[in-house]
């Protein structure tokens, strides 16, 4: 059954969620410029912490797990770190990203010691802690991006960083920043390392326009990609094939979101309010493999012959009153983070939306197969 | 009429739903700004193809999706030189009264008569698909309404003729 949880008591949309290591504590932004640091207390969430730092709305957080620090970026233009105090205040440090748009996405690098920010600059920033001046400075990832970048991931060897754009474009880089680590060994992706070579293009459709991608994200094993278009579309790019796309038409509306839950599903999310899981084949394709919210349409009372025939024949349409929506968030979703276990294998998934709501999933494995398994208790 | 009517609004809340799939979008032209993107249209790549849904020729929805917002305008029927004038005066009435509206633009686009401007935050307040409801609504409504207006001032201009005719 899936958590539902509002956080205070306004209504307002969750821009991005972030979780800590051990999932007691959850850094979202309520639409605005603030960061609110929410702390579990039973079944119930207290306000912990308000980070209010930004001047505009906050565009992205991520939470590093091993080193506990938060990153966030907003639209205007700058990023902080945010590390925790002896006295659990959470202090501020700016990020020299020297950008001149807003910042739209971060995320941090798997060995937490760099971060990329993507922004409408139409360039990414890979920032690094430098020791000797006590601060985060960052180097610029620009040739080819046209338009602002939308998501960003990193590959599980710390060095490639999976980018999105409105161009419609989703490309590999190599984020390598010889200050602070070592040569990486050699990917499928490629052995050329300096900061900015482009890896491996994907258009997001070899027919048409495509869409602007939403989200993109690398596998476990960092031999995947997955991203997730305006075109309602879902592509999967395997580097150990030769670079070939997987795409996968939807009739749902388009995705906001995407992560990788086993080696062969991925969790999408998006305008139609509802998780879906979607997953390779052994022949290759993208199938359907389930929905994560099961919540039956509600029984509408009151509905009457009378009524329908009333509305029939005063405006020809059966009358539409609800007001909710046959799913658990009633707005698009924003926002899907791991829950529970990692890439490889994820149990629990948790999504937030522009409704307000943060609901947590369980990713059921197989389909079909998954939904006989609850039966045998 | 009425009957031919269904399959139209039916098309237009389709392709709305479809259309209104908005997000936030900060400016990529200048910095801190946050702007309907349909209406500045600086950036090519972040405006979509836009749709004409059709019942007649004078009878029409043109809808103008892009990243961030979405305009809608919707061409009336409008039969006859009294429903003209009845039209133009009506949305000219909502128009100057925009503010309480949210979503009405206050000048439609050219060739059409009346716009609604939808934004991410429109969508982000109130629900994506009671929105699609309104515009719908709103489509049946004001056809509803100039009939109803065509007829008070048919039956007007009759009661007045019978009153004048009286005296002869």
């Amino acid at each position: 059954m899936a958590e539902t949880y509002t956080f205070g008591t306004s209504l307002a949309s969750i821009t991005c969620h972030a979780w800590n290591k051990d999932r007691t504590q959850i850094a979202l932004s309520p639409n605005n410029h603030e960061i609110h640091i929410y702390s579990r207390e039973g079944s119930d969430w207290k306000l912990a912490d308000v980070l209010n730092q930004h001047d505009l709305r906050v565009m992205g957080i991520d939470w590093a797990k091993n080193t506990n620090r938060i990153v966030s970026c907003a639209a205007d233009r700058n990023a902080y770190v945010w590390t925790q105090g002896d006295d659990g205040k959470w202090k501020p440090a700016l990020v020299l990203l020297r950008i001149n748009r807003a910042a739209t996405c971060v995320k941090w690098s798997p060995a937490e010691n760099k971060f990329a920010v993507g922004s409408g600059a139409r360039l990414i920033s890979v920032c690094y802690f430098e020791s000797e001046n006590d601060w985060w400075v960052s180097k610029h990832i620009k040739k080819p991006i046209r338009s602002t970048v939308t998501s960003l991931d990193w590959h599980p060897n710390n060095v490639l960083l999976l980018a999105g754009s409105t161009d419609y474009k989703v490309r590999v880089f190599s984020a390598f920043i010889k200050d602070i680590e070592e040569p990486p060994t050699p990917t499928p992706w490629g052995n050329r390392k300096p900061l900015g070579q482009l890896m491996a293009e994907f258009r997001n459709s070899q027919t048409s326009g495509g869409g602007w991608i939403n989200s993109v994200s690398f596998s476990s094993d960092g031999n995947k990609v997955c991203w997730v278009g305006h075109d309602s579309c879902v592509s999967i790019a395997d580097a150990t094939n030769g670079n070939t796309v997987i795409r996968c038409r939807t009739g749902y509306l388009p995705f906001l979101s995407c992560e990788w839950v086993s080696p062969t599903s991925v969790v999408v999310a998006g305008y139609s309010c509802v998780p879906l899981l979607y997953s390779l084949t052994a022949d290759g394709k993208l199938v359907l493999s389930g929905k994560l919210d099961k919540s039956q349409k509600k029984e509408s009372s009151g509905i009457t012959a009378m009524r329908i025939f009333q509305s029939m024949d005063r405006n020809m349409r059966t009358e539409n009153t609800d007001t909710v929506v046959d799913s658990i968030h009633q707005n698009a979703i924003t926002s899907v983070r791991l829950y529970a276990g990692d890439k490889a294998s994820a149990t629990k998934v948790s999504t937030s939306g522009v409704d307000g709501q943060l609901v947590i999933w369980n990713v059921e494995q197989g389909g079909i197969n998954g939904g006989m398994r609850n039966l045998q208790i | 009429m009425a009957a031919t009517l269904k399959p139209y609004l039916t098309a237009v809340r389709h392709s709305l739903t479809a259309a209104m799939c908005l997000q936030d979008f900060p400016s990529q032209v200048v910095e801190r700004h946050n702007k309907p993107e349909v209406e500045i249209c600086s950036s090519k790549e972040l405006v979509l193809t836009p749709v004409v849904v059709s019942r007649n020729e004078r009878e029409k929805v043109l809808i103008e999706p892009s990243i961030n917002s979405v305009r809608v305008s919707i061409a009336v029927k409008q039969a006859d030189e009294i429903e003209r004038i009845l039209c133009h005066k009506f949305t000219r009435f909502m128009m100057r009264r925009a503010e309480s509206f949210v979503i009405l633009r206050r000048k439609p686009i050219e060739g059409y008569d009346i716009s609604f401007l939808i934004t991410n935050f429109h969508t982000e307040q109130m629900y994506k698909h009671k929105l699609v409801d309104f515009v719908i609504s709103f489509m049946e409504e004001i056809d509803k309404e100039i009939s109803e207006m065509k007829l008070a001032v048919n039956a007007r201009a009759r009661t007045c003729a019978e009153e004048f005719l009286k005296r002869f």
